[in-house]
């Protein structure tokens, strides 16, 4: 009894042991900070973007949007039970998709553009094949024991997605069964973000931990902690080294991969709200997070200034997105309308 | 504690459980104090008060309560029925109990039926309305869905997961909150646990992981910091140009314009592309390879110098690993007949530890079986090929020819006043701006001043 309680005392001093060292070796690759290596970069000065559209359609909240590969036509998620396919361009509404549970959370587009994914609080994941006729049902995939916080398509045949039952999952959607489960986080998942690559994945979730998966074997490769409240959105860096992080505790940080630690952080005495979601431009400069002050800001992500606010809705922003062609930001709030601003 | 849980819930040697009658509806898998604490005695050989003492603890913490009254968290040696918590209430897998949680608990019981919150309950409600406002609806929203599920459930299993519910709620918020309950949980789990004479494989195995992962963590190659930043600087840097918040777009921004120009000159299959275009390949290896424009181009190079196989392979094991899991097999098999088998006819050149582990893992087909392979190709073609490529007359030609558009100009929009970019410099032409497009480009900028656009 005393030599396992020994035994286990010795274990527990490893693991703190461990625990330093990793510290120290992330100190000693420290040798310069974001602002020292972008000094010399020219300032964007103030972005005003303009309002150049505002999509209305949805009846209640709109909780996620997802732009489609070829940059014009996108999707929404409200909880009016309704998922909106939209060409943006245009404005119009190209496709509707009515939902069987109206508690959805968050919604994809495949690259493809011929399936999207929804899901939410009944704990499935459902996929439909737009190009059809009408929208039918393709999968049903039944196998979280909590909300589905977020899904993002790999290809027309795998879909990765993160629940509120801690676990993040690859799915087969021939087969419509779990193939990999990724299994580490303590709290609730709430979102994740493909890396441009597709061999890695990251994940945010309640236990204020941002973790960095392979496709491939399941296996958690890094872990970025930092944040003190529950993490909301994430998103890579378009070089793929980097990922972004947004919080409740109304912060966002960029994590380093290469070198495995924090390396800036955007925070500001003024912004007492939590951050809901976030993406960026093309070139990753500029950072857009959605806060639950009903604006969207603006963050310059080499300086770690902010640089402009998106105001023009009435409740908080849910949701936030730039298209692959980088020509401007999707912003989509509670107040049912989703603007496009550049 | 959770391994004499488990231990007791063993089908050979644990407790003998019954139904029970709760009321009219039959209860399955109860049992009786007075079995529990018989158990106990037996399996542990303890006495009599160790038992009641130990009992006594897993009810107090929750791996087992009464269905008779619920308020009352003791065990009582004698018929009164008792049933395992399911390992999903365990007050260490769900620790710590979230306030959420209790808010969409008590959300529940409100909804379901009116007037049913207690005291104690009733004004933990309030106090967390304040508290949590901002994600009432979500509260509420999730009350209400699980009701709904749950009225799906059949009667029986309804009543069990009611109960185990409110168990755990009255354990974990307990009417008085003298002491916090898990400030001293952990300590008794500890005491109960050495005092069960047990062996704590649950804990080492947990603290196993962890120092594993610590382990591989601290081995992993960390990249200097200065070298990473630089990185992040010099690529926001190269893809200024090509980002159109935050240099504008030629010929215009499709969103500004309504014109869609832009899209056109950069679809897929364009006899020309753009300059920018054309520039991207050179930026990196994957550059080139995802634009389809551009891998045809460097297809074209590659067969002039006779290793066109190498792409042809890297591209069937990119469809090995994004297509369809039912044509894997066939998709390897076609693989290895045309670039791995010796003789084949565009056999690729691995080193032969890659291929040695390549086709052994072809006996069990996977969707990254090619992977290792697929890599080393890569790299080869990156290295040697590609940077050849970039100085090749077919890539020079390839950037001459390259359109670079007018931006559009004002004179088509007599009447408009609207601001065209973003930011007021456009991107930089290549070629020399002419008379035209400096009038162009003066009357933009006006016009933008003229509406108090961004400044940079």
């Amino acid at each position: 009894m005393a030599a396992e309680k020994a035994e286990m005392d010795a274990l527990k001093k490893e693991c703190d042991g461990l625990r330093a060292q990793i510290e120290a070796a992330r100190k000693a690759v420290n040798d310069n900070t974001m602002s020292g290596a972008a000094g010399g970069v020219a300032s964007v000065g103030r972005v005003q973007l303009k309002l150049r559209k505002t999509l209305k359609g949805h009846l209640a909240k709109i909780y996620a949007m997802h732009w489609s590969a070829d940059s014009r036509q996108m999707v929404s998620a409200s909880q009016d039970g309704k998922l909106l396919v939209w060409d943006c361009f245009t404005g119009n509404k190209l496709v509707a998709v009515p939902l069987k549970s109206a508690w959805v959370m968050s919604v994809a587009f495949a690259p493809s553009g011929n399936l999207v994914a929804s899901g939410g609080l009944d704990n499935i994941c459902t996929v439909y094949n737009i190009k059809a006729a009408s929208p039918k049902t393709l999968r049903e995939l039944d196998a979280h024991t909590g909300y589905l916080s977020c899904c993002r398509f790999l290809s027309d045949s795998e879909i990765i997605t993160a629940s509120g039952d801690t676990t993040c999952c690859l799915w087969d959607l021939e087969t419509g069964k779990q193939k990999i489960m990724f299994t580490n986080h303590i709290g609730d998942c709430m979102s994740l973000a493909l890396s441009p690559d597709m061999n890695t994945f990251i994940s945010g979730a309640c236990d204020s931990l941002a973790k960095l998966w392979d496709v491939r074997d399941g296996a958690c490769k890094q872990t970025f902690s930092g944040h003190t409240s529950d993490i909301n959105a994430i998103a890579f860096f378009p070089s793929g080294n980097a990922v972004i992080t947004g919080s409740d505790d109304c912060s966002c940080k960029m994590y380093d991969l290469r070198s495995d630690q924090e390396v800036i952080g955007y925070q500001d005495t003024s912004l007492n709200a939590g951050v809901t979601s976030l993406a960026l431009s093309s070139s990753g400069r500029l950072i857009f997070a959605g806060y639950d002050d009903f604006n969207c800001h603006i963050w310059d992500s080499l300086k770690g200034e902010k640089v402009g606010v998106l105001s023009g809705h009435d409740n908080r922003v849910s949701c936030t997105g730039v298209p692959d062609d980088g020509m401007g930001v999707c912003t989509g709030s509670w107040d049912s309308f989703l603007k496009l601003w550049n | 504690m959770e391994k004499v849980i488990v231990a007791m819930q063993d089908p050979d040697m644990g407790m003998k459980m019954r139904n029970q009658r709760l009321l009219i509806t039959v209860i399955p898998h109860a049992m009786t104090g007075h079995d529990i604490i018989t158990w106990l005695i037996q399996k542990y050989s303890i006495c009599e008060e160790e038992a009641l003492h130990v009992g006594g603890m897993l009810v107090k913490y929750g791996y087992i309560y009464p269905l008779k009254e619920p308020r009352s968290i003791v065990l009582h040696p004698d018929e009164s029925p008792y049933r395992f918590q399911t390992p999903y209430f365990w007050t260490s897998t769900r620790w710590p109990a979230s306030e959420l949680d209790y808010a969409i608990y008590l959300a529940k019981k409100n909804i379901r039926k009116q007037g049913e919150l207690m005291e104690y309950e009733k004004e933990r409600y309030s106090v967390l309305h304040k508290r949590i406002n901002h994600t009432w609806d979500f509260v509420v929203m999730q009350a209400r869905e699980q009701l709904r599920a749950s009225k799906q459930r059949r009667k029986a299993d309804r009543i069990v997961l009611e109960c185990q519910e409110q168990a755990y709620w009255l354990i974990n918020r307990p009417p008085v909150c003298s002491v916090p309950l898990h400030y001293t949980i952990l300590h008794n789990i500890l005491f109960c646990t050495l005092y069960c004479t047990l062996h704590c494989s649950a804990q080492y195995t947990i603290l196993d992981c962890t120092i594993e992962a610590s382990r591989r963590a601290l081995g992993r190659n960390r990249v200097k910091s200065s070298v990473c930043l630089e990185g992040f600087v010099k690529y926001s840097e190269q893809y200024q140009n090509h980002d159109p918040i935050m240099q504008g777009c030629l010929p215009s921004n499709p969103w500004i314009s309504d014109d869609t120009a832009h899209w056109t000159m950069n679809s897929e299959m364009v006899p020309t592309p753009t300059r920018l275009r054309v520039e991207c390949w050179s930026f990196s290896f994957m550059e080139l390879l995802n634009d389809n424009m551009g891998r045809r181009e460097f297809m074209t190079y590659l067969e002039k110098e006779f290793s066109a196989e190498n792409l042809c392979f890297w591209q069937a094991c990119e469809e090995l690993r994004h297509g369809e899991t039912s044509r894997i097999a066939e998709k390897v098999e076609e693989i290895y007949k045309n670039f791995l088998a010796p003789g084949a006819a565009r056999w690729v050149n691995i080193d032969s530890k890659t291929m040695d582990k390549t086709l052994e893992g072809i006996k069990r087909p996977h969707r990254f079986v090619m992977d290792d392979a697929q890599m080393h190709i890569y790299f080869l073609m990156k290295k040697d090929s590609y940077p050849r490529y970039l100085k090749s007359d077919l890539y020079k030609n390839m950037l001459a020819k390259a359109i670079v558009p007018q931006e559009t100009k004002k004179s088509v929009f007599p009447f408009m006043r609207r601001q065209r970019h973003s930011s007021p410099s456009p991107a930089q032409a290549a070629t020399t701006a002419t008379e035209e497009d400096g009038r162009a480009k003066g009357a933009g900028q006006a016009g933008a001043n003229s509406e108090g656009g961004s400044h940079v």
